[in-house]
């Protein structure tokens, strides 16, 4: 019998997992008392395409398959045919709500490849650069999971705040999304004065908007209804599932890999690892709202301790050398063409780096064979780890909680696909 | 005795030669194993008292093209309590494409293992749903393998079938 004439293979399939989540009910039954709907890939709620199909009973979810691959375009392949270099811009693609924190993770797997040493003034700069991008991607995500269970007026003070830290970023990187800053062995360009003073009055008058819209959420009646108790994840199955970054630690984890492993200057930092117990969606919310004061408190901290120095490695056979030397030098000339057309050329074997991103731990996992080109490139991405747990936090809430839900585990379909 | 000879005696006493290879490079520590006993290290590193490698971070293979052996499937597993982080990887014996799985013990290798039987072609034995994780059901290829073009196959993403 042809169970569902109309659907392509990969529906049918989807269908059967539906299903197989349940393994008493029968088709018939299925199509007696309850309902398949399809939530996406263009709905406003899922952020981007994530793709949900659900079982209902009446307003029940019984089961939820998250269908992915609507904007993947292949970014492990292509690594393979670029040089180390060339694919700095594409790792702003990956989670566009927080573009400078993968431009750092994936520079520094590459120098962990390479073995290259990093300036430190260049890699205060890495982490002011990327716990601005904290606070950017943290901003949508507050924002618009406010938005999401109603509260809009939330979502346009976030977005303000927001708009500040891009135009800091158009002062420091050029762009303001697509930033593309740092280089393979310290930063594309110094921090000017200009730009940390605009970073310095970001910071003071930030203070008060973030209480001004954590009050305005915080004492808003509906918004703390709709999320509490919803969505709960459990420690042991968050660990289980491998969820990480804010999620895991609403789930009552202490793991940071800012703490836990630190990298960069993190060790020079003073900041707290906010913590949660109660593992649903209000905890999540919590824990973003309180790295969103951490964050600011890390960036006041770096911009005291900002050293002097260069930007750059000096290490001719890895690192670009400065524009004017390409200029006006022979050697660095021969350097500089050596390494755009053949990139540099990394020990034979294989590394694996992970930073803590706003969404979770982003790890670049680099097979090296010698040569300029990685053999094997693999992202780990937190936002398509953390969407494993859908299938489990969602059943037996209501539909209209679902989406509460996709706004706490806050995924980037960018990232998540890749 | 140091955590790193711990982990390399205990999965050595699973069974003959079961280690193949213990190697470190830029402090990341690898041991390389048997694949056919994958399941049995799995359940050791993570129910281990003293280890507890409970997060499975990552699943992935490398394909080496022209070696004897391959495919090589590696999984990246961190012990919370030990704070710590291991590479395993398995060579996959000659062509053969398959191991067992690993989602009775970390959940979070489902998506994994999809992601890998989609992009690589390594069938999970075991496995749950092995669906493709990224592209069409109908879709023929496996994209990061070596032979599979960089521009694609023109014509292999099958468009929907349109109604009359």
């Amino acid at each position: 019998m042809e169970k569902y004439h109309s659907a392509n293979l990969s529906d049918q399939r989807i269908i059967d997992a539906l299903i197989a989540q349940d393994p008493d009910i029968t088709i018939e039954d299925a199509l007696e008392n309850e309902m398949i709907i399809n939530m996406g890939p263009q709905h406003p709620a899922t952020h981007g395409v994530l793709r949900l199909v659900a079982r209902l009973d009446g307003e029940t979810v019984m089961s939820v398959v998250p269908e992915l691959g609507y904007l993947h375009r292949g970014y492990e392949k292509m690594a393979e045919n670029m040089t180390y270099l060339e694919y700095i811009p594409h790792t702003d693609r990956l989670d566009y709500t927080s573009t400078m924190a993968n431009n750092v993770a994936y520079v520094m797997a590459v120098e962990k490849l390479a073995g290259i040493e990093v300036p430190k003034r260049a890699q205060y700069i890495r982490m002011i650069v990327a716990e601005l991008s904290r606070i950017a991607g943290h901003l949508v995500a507050v924002g618009t999971f406010a938005l999401d269970v109603g509260a809009v007026t939330a979502f346009m003070w976030t977005f303000r705040e927001r708009e500040k830290i891009q135009n800091i970023f158009d002062r420091i990187a050029g762009a303001r999304f697509t930033t593309s800053y740092t280089r393979i062995g310290g930063v594309a360009s110094d921090l000017d004065s200009e730009a940390i003073k605009m970073i310095k009055e970001f910071l003071d008058q930030y203070k008060d908007a973030h209480e001004e819209f954590e009050k305005l959420l915080n004492t808003n009646r509906i918004f703390i209804d709709r999320l509490e108790g919803i969505g709960i994840l459990p420690k042991e199955d968050a660990i289980n599932l491998g969820i990480t970054g804010p999620n895991l630690r609403g789930s009552g984890v202490e793991y940071d890999i800012r703490r836990a492993k630190p990298y960069l200057f993190y060790n020079e930092i003073d900041f707290n690892i906010p913590v949660y117990n109660e593992g649903d969606s209000l905890a999540r919310y919590f824990v973003r709202v309180d790295e969103l004061k951490e964050s600011s408190k890390i960036v006041y901290q770096c911009l005291d301790k900002l050293p002097q120095g260069p930007t750059m490695a000096n290490d001719a056979k890895k690192v670009l050398p400065k524009k004017e030397e390409i200029y006006t030098k022979m050697e660095e000339l021969i350097h500089d063409f050596m390494l755009v057309n053949f990139g540099i050329n990394p020990p034979v074997g294989d590394v694996y780096s992970a930073v803590e991103n706003p969404k979770g731990e982003l790890g670049f996992y680099i097979v090296s064979n010698g040569t300029g080109y990685p053999w094997k490139f693999k992202i780990r991405s937190p936002s398509f780890c953390n969407l494993q747990a859908l299938p489990l936090i969602c059943k037996n809430q209501m539909i209209s909680d679902v989406v509460a839900i996709i706004g706490s585990i806050d995924p980037v379909m960018g990232e998540a696909d890749k | 005795m140091n955590l790193k000879e711990s982990i390399v005696n205990k999965i050595n006493s699973i069974g003959f030669a079961v280690v193949k290879e213990v190697t470190e490079f830029r402090d990341d520590f690898c041991v390389k194993v048997d694949s056919t006993k994958i399941i049995e290290i799995a359940n050791l590193l993570k129910y281990d008292e003293e280890l507890k490698f409970e997060l499975c971070e990552d699943v992935t293979a490398i394909d080496w093209a022209t070696r004897k052996n391959r495919f090589t499937v590696v999984y990246h597993v961190l012990s919370l309590k030990n704070n710590f982080r291991l590479r395993i990887k398995a060579d996959l014996e000659g062509t053969s494409n398959e191991i067992e799985s690993v989602v009775s013990v970390w959940g979070s290798a489902n998506w994994y293992e999809r992601e890998t039987w989609d992009m690589y072609g390594i069938k999970f034995i075991n496995h749950p749903d092995l669906r493709r994780m990224y592209m069409p059901e109908e879709f023929e290829y496996h994209p990061l393998r070596k032979e599979f073009p960089v521009m694609g196959i023109p014509g292999s993403v099958p468009l929907p079938k349109q109604i009359d």
